[in-house]
């Protein structure tokens, strides 16, 4: 399962990084190398083995339906990098466009 | 030459016999010496001494309102990855370069409540993603016995904060062996606790899996007073675990008569450094000597181990830090739109080899491959998980080997990443299995310290430090020759 | 077929053709905090107001999930007569969105919290019931809310809904026709109305719908290419919506073309569905366990007593109203439309005892008076027992039928006891003979001219003096008494 350098520009996509060419040939290259050495767990017979999920955990612990949230010692404004009349701020969207292309 | 420690800085501050203040200007006036700063060592991402003095003074104002705390009056530094109110918080990244949380970690609270002072935050590889603190948008962190050498890592800047003296404990974090490959490497001692032990709320997040805050001590029982802090349920966590948590220190002076130790046989390859080997073998012998059991056992799924690591801990990783966005927090580049808004600023504030995991993550959990890697993956970290189950329950009380295949290398030395990878080989299994791990040092290659690593089951850190205590009384100045 | 945009030409191509739908509807949990934190879930607070480390996302904060959230999705699912499974796991749905602050949604994937079950949509034709089976039930968290037309150039944010307890019922696509579509979703929404667990409002977004739809030859039973409809925001836009996206396919389709699978977009204001600018393929949320949260394990006991605890269902309830209060289909229908109204009637027609006289009134005047003011009958200033006590002053002739209808004016008002109102506003009925005859000796001394003609046979004339002496009695006076004394005053 080679990857291919269409590989990486979709996952650089799905990742929201930006790679220049000579980048993502490069990283074409080194994630060939590090999956080639992952190959060796297909060696490995899993039928009817589980999944590790939860390791070691009795359950999922709830808590009650009720506040206050967890203080915050400062407000938004203090590290929001764009923000007006209390929204975050990002570049413009059309209201039609959905998160795939975003 | 190491801080006074825990203990001996608590007692006497209790007993008014020296002051926090004097503590911290010990710790500063050393920090100064071993030139710890960005030209030197290059220790701590961040350090406010003004800060740290007045909270050792709070600390006298209030030593006779409360029951002293385990820490009075003793100076912590913490790994840049846990959030703390008044101090940044970058994980050595220029993404999160000068974002202060708002929020503070449970571990740093805990601290603060038993007196301690937070003395700085510690260099590390950017997002805790590396094994040399050489991948820090911060520079290089440097191995205060051997300058030309990395501290190991993801926690070298901790490590090395207290193998220069400067502290007597300090936190990290470790998702496949980020505290106790350092703690190898710089020849102090280094605890990875049981997945659940410790919240990690406020940690954070790389592999969520995996992660667990760690506890470096000069010696056992630095660390074990650190973790009998930090340790405990915490309601902010739900994989932390609801069990009371023992007085590890009380462990100082356990007799290990009769306990069964596992050696096994996968972490002594017949490609081991030989005179690692060796010193293993030493530190063997003493753990006989002291009526200790030793047992050859297997894990035979040990070599696996990477493979897995390296497909888990991307995987969870590239979905941890899709947050880094430029939207609510850290840095923000702008681009083409919103689209080109993510990718400048994720592009711009991730380095090279967090680049590399995301992608990695990204891939192996993609349409198509997730079967193949990520579900196949957490298979076969069950079979890991099995082997350690099958030899705890088969009487093996800890393991024992060595924390890491080489001692510290020169900076720059390594510059594949799946050769990197592998400085994980001994350490990445515990983290996988959530079983607790520590290291402790064991003698010296060529000036250089070599870890010894114990191992035990879930939430049995009690047995593990009863073994370190033992072996570090019977070896003595031995551990650091 | 009534919709505009299908014209008349394409009708008979459309009756070649079978409409396939299948739902997946996602509902606010009615809870006071989010699913994984303590910030009010609550409506109109100021931007990104509800906020803290965990919904912002901020570095180093962990979900922790609240309790009511798992209790409202497992009775809902239970209503729904799913399996509630006893382990179940929360994944994570990777994709970058602003309004989605961690870069994934918590949600579940593969080991959701309910599976299996069905609902009745009503009966076809020869009389067997129109069944839609329901695939899943699973919880997730809401995004954010962005906002496009805030500020010019750029999109607001608001998380105040991020992290707000949702879940997700995905139906089989086993309807028909747009009217079985929105049968389901009356039924589905008075479901979720009976076991209390959401507002349920699509204009208000806690009710929301997406819908799959494929068209294929009638007698075919494969299924054809589908594609996914989204932003209607009423049940009668998704029955729009269904019929268009239908015709659409159709004509493709006859037209020896084929249909994308693509996401399509409603324009409720056009009557269009316009294909959304996502390629297909173009999704890879990347799936996988929520490593922050271990598996959900709930007790096989703990399900029983949920399952035991709901409330009467609604076909439970329309079975027994017409069994115990002898209503017709109709008055059923009406009553138990929602949980409130029908615990609001039957509260009436117990106290009361005349359980179509109740019917008549809660259909009647209480339906009307909160449709002008455009009240919910939870909160309507009539309570059951004083509409009971002024139907039993009715029935016991201390007032008059016309007298009640204003003492309920008078009730809704300021939610007054009808006893005092009548009191106070004279309404109690008069039956003393004497006053009722001096009533109709002034009409007669002012209205000579009528009186004579009436007492002439002009009879349409009584209705005229009848009335006269009803006002100066201000209503309170027994008509059937009246008209007796009149023609006796008038033929003496």
């Amino acid at each position: 399962m080679a990857v291919t350098i269409n590989d990486v520009r979709h996952i650089a996509t799905l990742a929201r990084l930006g790679l220049t060419e000579t980048r993502a040939a490069a990283i074409v290259g080194e994630l060939n190398t590090i999956l080639g050495h992952m190959d060796e767990l297909s060696k490995v017979d899993t039928a009817g083995v589980e999944e590790a999920i939860g390791v070691g955990a009795q359950g999922l612990p709830v808590r009650v339906d009720s506040g206050p949230p967890f203080p915050l010692a400062r407000s938004l404004d203090a590290f929001a990098p764009s923000q007006r009349d209390g929204f975050l701020l990002v570049p413009r969207l059309s209201t039609h466009e959905s998160p795939e292309q975003s | 030459m190491s801080a006074r420690s825990c203990a001996f800085a608590r007692d006497e501050t209790v007993a008014g016999r020296i002051t926090a203040g004097a503590t911290i200007e010990t710790a500063i006036a050393r920090a100064r010496e071993v030139n710890a700063g960005r030209d030197g060592l290059n220790v701590f991402a961040w350090r406010d001494d003004d800060d740290a003095r007045k909270n050792a003074g709070d600390i006298a104002e209030h030593l006779s309102d409360t029951t002293p705390g385990l820490l009075v009056g003793v100076p912590v530094a913490v790994k840049d990855n846990i959030a703390t109110l008044t101090m940044p918080t970058t994980c050595g990244s220029r993404i999160l370069e000068g974002y202060v949380s708002p929020y503070e970690a449970t571990v740093v609270k805990r601290l603060r409540d038993a007196g301690a002072v937070i003395f700085g935050k510690t260099n590390m590889d950017e997002f805790a993603m590396g094994s040399s603190t050489e991948h820090s948008a911060y520079g290089p962190t440097r191995n205060p016995l051997a300058p030309d050498r990395v501290p190991g890592g993801s926690s070298g800047g901790s490590a090395a904060a207290v193998a220069s003296g400067i502290v007597s404990m300090a936190l990290g974090s470790e998702t496949g062996g980020s505290v106790r490959q350092p703690a190898a490497f710089c020849g102090i001692v280094g605890v990875k606790p049981t997945y659940g032990r410790v919240s990690r709320f406020g940690l954070v997040a790389f592999a969520s899996s995996l992660d667990q805050v760690g506890v470096f001590g000069a010696t056992v029982d630095d660390a074990a007073r650190g973790l009998g802090v930090i340790a405990g349920h915490d309601e902010m966590d739900s994989t932390s675990a609801q069990l009371p948590v023992p007085e590890y220190h009380a462990a100082a002076n356990a007799d290990i008569k009769g306990m069964v130790i596992g050696l096994p046989k996968e972490y002594f390859p017949a490609s081991l450094d030989p005179k690692i080997r060796a010193r293993c073998d030493a530190s063997v012998e003493r753990l006989r000597a002291l009526g200790a059991i030793i047992r050859h056992v297997s894990l035979p799924h040990t070599d696996l181990a990477i493979p897995v690591y390296y497909i888990v801990a991307p995987a969870e990783a590239s979905s941890n830090l899709a947050r880094f966005d430029g939207v609510r927090y850290g840095l923000r580049l702008e681009g083409d739109g919103l689209r080109g808004m993510y990718e400048a600023t994720r592009s711009g504030g991730f380095g090279p080899e967090v680049t590399r995991r995301i992608l990695l993550g990204t891939y192996v959990l993609s349409a198509g491959y997730y079967d193949a890697y990520y579900r196949k993956a957490q298979q076969v970290r069950t079979l890991i998980a099995d082997d350690f189950r099958r030899v705890f329950e088969s009487g093996v009380d800890v393991l024992f080997t060595p924390t890491a295949p080489s001692t510290a290398f020169p900076i720059g030395a390594i510059s594949d990443p799946y050769e990197m990878y592998l400085s994980d080989i001994f350490t990445a299994t515990a983290n996988l299995a959530g079983v607790p791990a520590m290291s402790q040092p064991i003698g010296r290659i060529d000036g250089l310290p070599v870890g010894g690593q114990f191992l035990a089951s879930h939430f049995e850190e009690m047995k593990m430090f009863s073994a370190a205590y033992a072996l570090e009384r019977a070896l003595g100045d031995e551990a650091h020759r | 077929m009534t919709i505009a945009a299908i014209t008349s030409a394409d009708t008979p191509l459309l009756e070649h053709w079978e409409m396939v739908v299948g739902l997946e509807v996602h509902v606010q949990l009615k809870t006071n905090t989010k699913a994984f934190c303590g910030c009010s879930a609550e409506y109109g607070a100021a931007p990104n107001a509800n906020t803290c480390p965990v919904c912002l996302a901020l570095p180093g904060a962990l979900p922790v999930l609240n309790e009511r959230a798992v209790g409202l999705a497992t009775r809902a699912a239970l209503a729904l007569n799913c399996d509630v499974q006893p382990v179940s796991i929360f994944a994570r749905k990777n994709y970058f969105y602003p309004d989605l602050p961690k870069g994934y949604q918590i949600s579940q994937f593969d080991k959701p919290l309910a599976l299996g079950g069905w609902v009745e949509i009503g009966a076809r034709a020869e009389g067997s019931p129109i069944r839609i089976n329901v695939t899943r039930v699973h919880m997730e968290e809401d995004a954010g809310k962005s906002v496009h037309d805030r500020f010019s150039g750029v999109t607001a944010i608001d998380l105040n809904r991020s992290g707000v307890p949702l879940i997700e019922i995905v139906s089989e696509p086993d309807m028909r026709s747009a009217d079985e579509a929105g049968a389901y979703l009356r039924v589905l929404k008075q479901i979720l109305e009976y076991v209390d667990v959401s507002d349920v409002s699509m204009e208000e977004g806690s009710l929301r719908v997406d819908a799959n739809v494929s068209a294929r030859r009638r007698g075919e039973t494969r299924l054809g290419t589908k594609t996914e409809v989204k932003n209607m925001n009423s049940f009668s836009g998704v029955e729009r919506a269904l019929e268009v996206e239908f015709a659409r396919q159709v004509r493709v389709l006859e037209a020896g073309g084929t249909v994308d699978q693509q996401t399509m977009l409603w324009d409720g204001h056009t009557g269009e569905v316009l294909p959304s600018r996502t390629k297909e393929g173009s999704h890879d949320y990347r799936y996988f366990p929520e490593p922050d949260l271990p598996p959900l394990v709930l007790a096989l006991d703990w399900i029983a007593k949920v399952e035991h605890d709901l409330p009467e269902l609604p076909a439970a309830r329309r079975t027994r109203f017409a069994a115990d209060y002898k209503l017709s289909d109709y008055d059923v229908d009406v009553l138990t439309s929602n949980p409130r109204l029908a615990d609001y009637y039957e509260s009436v027609a117990r106290s009361h005892g005349d359980s179509k006289s109740a019917a008549n009134w809660v259909m009647g005047e209480v339906l009307a008076t909160l449709k002008t003011s455009g009240d919910d009958i939870s909160t309507f200033r009539v309570r059951p027992a004083d509409l009971a006590s002024l139907l039993n002053l009715v029935r016991d002739g201390v007032v008059s039928h016309t007298a009640a209808k204003q003492i309920f004016g008078r009730m809704a008002a300021t939610g007054d006891p009808p006893a005092q109102i009548a009191e106070r506003e004279g309404l109690v009925k008069v039956d003393d003979d004497s006053q009722l005859a001096s009533w109709i000796d002034e009409v007669i001394a002012e209205n000579p001219t009528e009186a004579e003609r009436l007492r002439n046979g002009e009879r349409k004339l009584q209705g005229v003096l009848i009335g006269a002496a009803m006002k100066k009695s201000k209503g309170r006076a027994d008509p059937k008494k009246l008209n007796q004394l009149l023609a006796a005053r008038l033929t003496s």
